[in-house]
């Protein structure tokens, strides 16, 4: 017997919170080397500041706040002309000064958007803040130990966090891969993920079908290294919620790990010990002032990004959308692609072949040479028709069922014998000679 | 008897080759093995022998406050926490002292993280003040103090957040001098009160005062809170006429400071006779200032201390002395959820009240004068139990630290009974410590309260 009640239907509730690295050339707070997955001894590139030394100072990475403002402008964000740097106190080993310099109330941009297949999803405010240190849990001569790489302490690190517009686990996959894509159009961070220089984290809750207010409760998954984990973990949770809404619970509000080995999730911390971070304005670092032409000189630095190069593209060259969505994808590429479009006959042509892996092509070729490939791909041999029939006769004798077939209405065969005759001839056969000759043929 | 000499005067004296550098050396040293355990004001001493320089001050050694990193150099800020710490780099203003061709003669004591107005609060012992041993030096900066009138150094470095720099001069009969916030890089100092950190020279003249300033001053690439203004010579100011200036005479009619008032009164006169003009004028309630400073204080205390864990370097959180705790508690507190705007916020907008206050004031008067201290040296053993003793003591160079004001103290009487001291602070707009240099040097050679250009 079923249960006569139907199930409720839930819906998603989540907003994102994106971490990433910028890869400007010294660290957020001081002049040492940004680049810690290149380092190949721990703690090379250190100093007072970022060892948390006594006495040691911040001084803002100009850079930084800029490259943080052209995302911002890019998202379509709106500025703070004044902002500040505040610190966030809490302790743990791999924060040097057992605080760590972040922005609170007056981030830098903030009422941006990212559009997806399902929708706008709103971006709450973007901020800049330096990272910490990495601990590393080994065993050294037999014993247990915990060591600390402060080659990342103070790494500029920007936090995009979105309102609770994303409605599926795919729509959450497909958001973080557009904001890497425009950081990585920016060139202002990596996103590599797998080394953590991109990190995601999701509030999910549910909430019935219809409902409008926000759920109670909201648990936040933190520290998921891929788009892949993100999406499954969104999923995991939802049907966690489900069953204990259905069981009459709710959910409590806690941060939660994803563990990829067993794709799921599993409980870090509750809501009880969540910290009072005591935020502050930082007296080491002095206010943050932009005029609006300096903020309109950064908008102007921005590159043309992927939609606006998708739609040039199909105006300029008849590129149809479906291409060109796959083939700006990367801004390098599609900056090398495009001087092939600008020489190439048919630019769409061009953009089929390479999509549909009719050829192959890498970044940095000579355009020339790419547009000749091309075009050779559409370059037939001239075929005497006698020399073609008797092709096709000798094909038809040894595939009699074939011809009863195709007599029989069955069109399908069509193609075998197409190729059939390639192979037999040798050569590249206009198609639509081949074709009608074929047919012809057939009917006899 | 070389350590009893002013900067100016050994600089004169090596520059004409009267005296060798070694000789400095010796007599310092030797001042400072004879005075060092019954007034306790080194923690450490560099015994490495000064090297000549060429450079301006020619490789005179300074004493300096122990909260400064000085690399190879155990520096303590006079916390057990820090006993074995021994820095990997130079503060700046160090770092400018040795560029100048000056050198560290040793570590002076202080009161704990510079927590204090005494030097009780020091983790290594208190330091006597050398004018009359049963009294305090005054602090944070107390042994710099000390040292400058004990003559165990010819010169001193001090770090002041508000007073700790002019109280101790004040106390102890010598010049102090605390910069415009910014003029002098706070990379490499331990942190007390970030925004209010300022470093400074402690002399025995107002010329050394300058002569030290204009060598560690300028903007620094490691503190950005440090200003881009040009370092101007800062001994232009000395022996320059003050007739004609406006002198503007604040706190005169604090209740509790009546007798302290009718002496400084009394020594304004002094001024009057150079030219300048002296006019009572009333200044926003220094008592405010008590809350405020408590609170940001606190609050920045709370969070600076944070980084000593004990995991990189130094010992860990059990060697925090009451006084360090006390703050701790009450910063971690005032900065809590809920209460950082009635506390932190609130403070900061009365801050701001007080710059208001003192850009009415500099729109009349050059400078201001008021007492640094409201009394003389406090006895040994008067900050038991007294939790506030450095807020009420430091109460009326509160207002100006807060505003980033530069001040000197320079002394304006002397008690015959007890030999105690008592101290003028002249305040000056920001940037503008030429103004307080001219109007201290004009007073100090017109009168006959310091001991050096005065001698026995």
């Amino acid at each position: 017997m079923t249960d006569s009640t139907p199930k409720t239907k839930y819906e998603l509730v989540c907003g994102m919170e994106v971490h990433a690295e910028l890869k400007t050339k010294s660290k957020m707070f001081c002049g040492c080397k940004n680049d810690p997955f290149g380092a190949e001894k721990p703690n090379i590139y250190t100093c007072p500041t970022c060892l948390g030394m006594p006495g040691g100072l911040p001084v803002a990475n100009k850079t930084a706040i800029e490259w943080t403002i052209k995302l911002g402008l890019a998202l379509g964000c709106k500025i703070n002309l004044f902002s500040k740097f505040d610190r966030k106190n809490y302790f743990y080993p791999d924060l040097p000064k057992a605080y760590q310099i972040s922005q609170y109330d007056i981030p830098f941009c903030y009422e941006g958007v990212v559009e997806t297949s399902e929708g706008p999803v709103r971006i709450t405010r973007i901020h800049l803040e330096e990272d910490t240190g990495k601990l590393q849990h080994k065993t050294v001569d037999g014993k247990k130990v915990s060591l600390i790489d402060y080659n990342r302490s103070s790494v500029p690190l920007i936090e995009i966090v979105t309102e609770p517009d994303i409605k599926s686990a795919k729509q959450a996959k497909e958001y973080g891969k557009a904001l890497r894509q425009v950081m990585r159009y920016l060139d202002i961070a990596d996103c590599d993920m797998e080394q953590g220089g991109m990190r995601l984290e999701a509030n999910i809750s549910i909430r019935p079908e219809g409902q409008e207010e926000l759920p109670d409760y909201k648990v936040e998954v933190k520290n998921i290294n891929s788009f892949r984990f993100v999406e499954q973990a969104i999923a995991y949770e939802m049907e966690r919620h489900d069953e204990l809404l259905e069981a009459g619970e709710t959910p409590a509000q806690e941060t939660r790990g994803w563990n990829p080995n067993k794709s799921e999730t599993f409980s870090q911390r509750t809501k009880e010990d969540t910290e009072d971070y005591r935020y502050f304005p930082d007296p080491d670092l002095p206010p943050i002032r932009f005029t609006q032409k300096r903020i309109d000189e950064l908008a102007a630095e921005i590159p043309e990004l992927p939609k606006a190069k998708a739609a040039r593209w199909e105006k300029e060259f008849g590129i149809e959308s479906k291409y060109a969505e796959q083939l700006t994808a990367e801004r390098p590429y599609a900056e090398w692609l495009e001087t092939v479009f600008a020489i190439a006959e048919k630019p769409n042509a061009v953009a089929n072949a390479i999509v549909n892996k009719k050829v192959t092509v890498s970044e940095g070729e000579d355009p020339t040479a790419v547009a000749k490939k091309v075009a050779d791909l559409s370059k037939t041999d001239d075929v005497d028709t006698s020399e073609l029939v008797a092709a096709i006769t000798k094909i038809k004798e040894a595939n009699a069922d074939a011809v009863e077939k195709y007599q029989n209405g069955d069109t399908k065969v069509v193609g075998f014998f197409i190729g059939q005759v390639m192979r037999v001839l040798g050569k590249k056969v206009d198609p639509n000679v081949l074709r009608t000759t074929l047919m012809k043929e057939l009917k006899k | 008897m070389l350590e009893t000499k002013t900067l100016k005067e050994v600089l004169d004296l090596l520059e004409s080759g009267e005296i060798t550098l070694a000789e400095v050396h010796k007599d310092l040293h030797t001042a400072i093995s004879e005075k060092n355990d019954s007034l306790n004001v080194y923690l450490t001493v560099n015994n490495a022998e000064a090297s000549p320089s060429t450079a301006a001050l020619k490789g005179i050694p300074i004493a300096v406050k122990d909260n400064y990193c000085t690399k190879g150099i155990r520096t303590t800020a006079s916390s057990t926490v820090l006993d074995t710490f021994i820095p990997q780099y130079d503060s700046t203003v160090i770092a400018k002292l040795k560029a100048a061709g000056g050198s560290v003669l040793g570590k002076t004591n202080l009161d704990a993280w510079a927590h204090g107005s005494s030097t009780e609060t020091s983790q290594y012992g208190r330091t006597l003040n050398p004018r009359n041993p049963e009294h305090l030096p005054g602090g944070s900066s107390g042994g710099s103090a000390a040292a400058v009138a004990a003559d165990m150094a010819i010169a001193a470095l001090g770090t002041e957040t508000a007073g700790s720099i002019r109280q101790p001069a004040a106390w102890c009969g010598i010049v102090g001098l605390k910069p415009t916030y910014g003029r002098c890089s706070r990379y490499g100092v331990v942190p007390m009160a970030s925004s209010t950190d300022s470093p400074g020279p402690m002399t025995k003249t107002v010329e050394d005062a300058a002569i030290l300033l204009t060598h560690i001053a300028g903007h620094d690439k490691y503190d950005g809170t440090t200003g881009d203004q040009p370092v101007p010579d800062f001994t232009k100011a000395i022996d320059k006429p003050i007739k004609g200036m406006k002198i503007g005479y604040v706190y005169h009619d604090i209740e509790g400071l009546e007798d302290g008032n009718k002496i400084l009164a009394e020594q304004l006169k002094t001024f009057e006779k150079l030219g300048a003009t002296v006019e009572k004028v009333d200044a926003l309630d220094p008592h405010y200032a008590i809350s405020v400073y408590t609170v940001v204080q606190r609050g920045e205390v709370s969070s600076n201390l944070g980084r000593f864990d004990g995991i990189r370097y130094g010992n860990d959180r059990s060697h925090f002395g009451d006084e360090a705790k006390r703050r701790i508690m009450l910063g971690t507190y005032t900065l809590s959820k809920g209460y950082a705007d009635q506390y932190y916020n609130t403070a900061q907008k009365v801050r701001s009240l007080y710059i208001k206050d003192y850009e009415e004031l500099f729109k009349k008067f050059d400078v201001l004068v008021s007492l640094t201290s409201p009394g003389y040296a406090k006895k040994v053993g008067a900050t038991d139990g007294a939790a506030m003793f450095g807020e009420l003591e430091d109460m009326l160079l509160e207002p100006s630290s807060l505003s980033g004001l530069p001040g000197i103290n320079v002394p304006c009487y002397r008690d015959e009974e007890t030999n105690l001291f008592l101290g003028m602070n002249i305040v000056a707009p920001m940037w503008q410590e030429e103004k307080m240099i001219q109007v201290a040097d004009a007073f100090e050679k017109a009168t006959p309260w310091n001991t050096w250009r005065n001698r026995k």
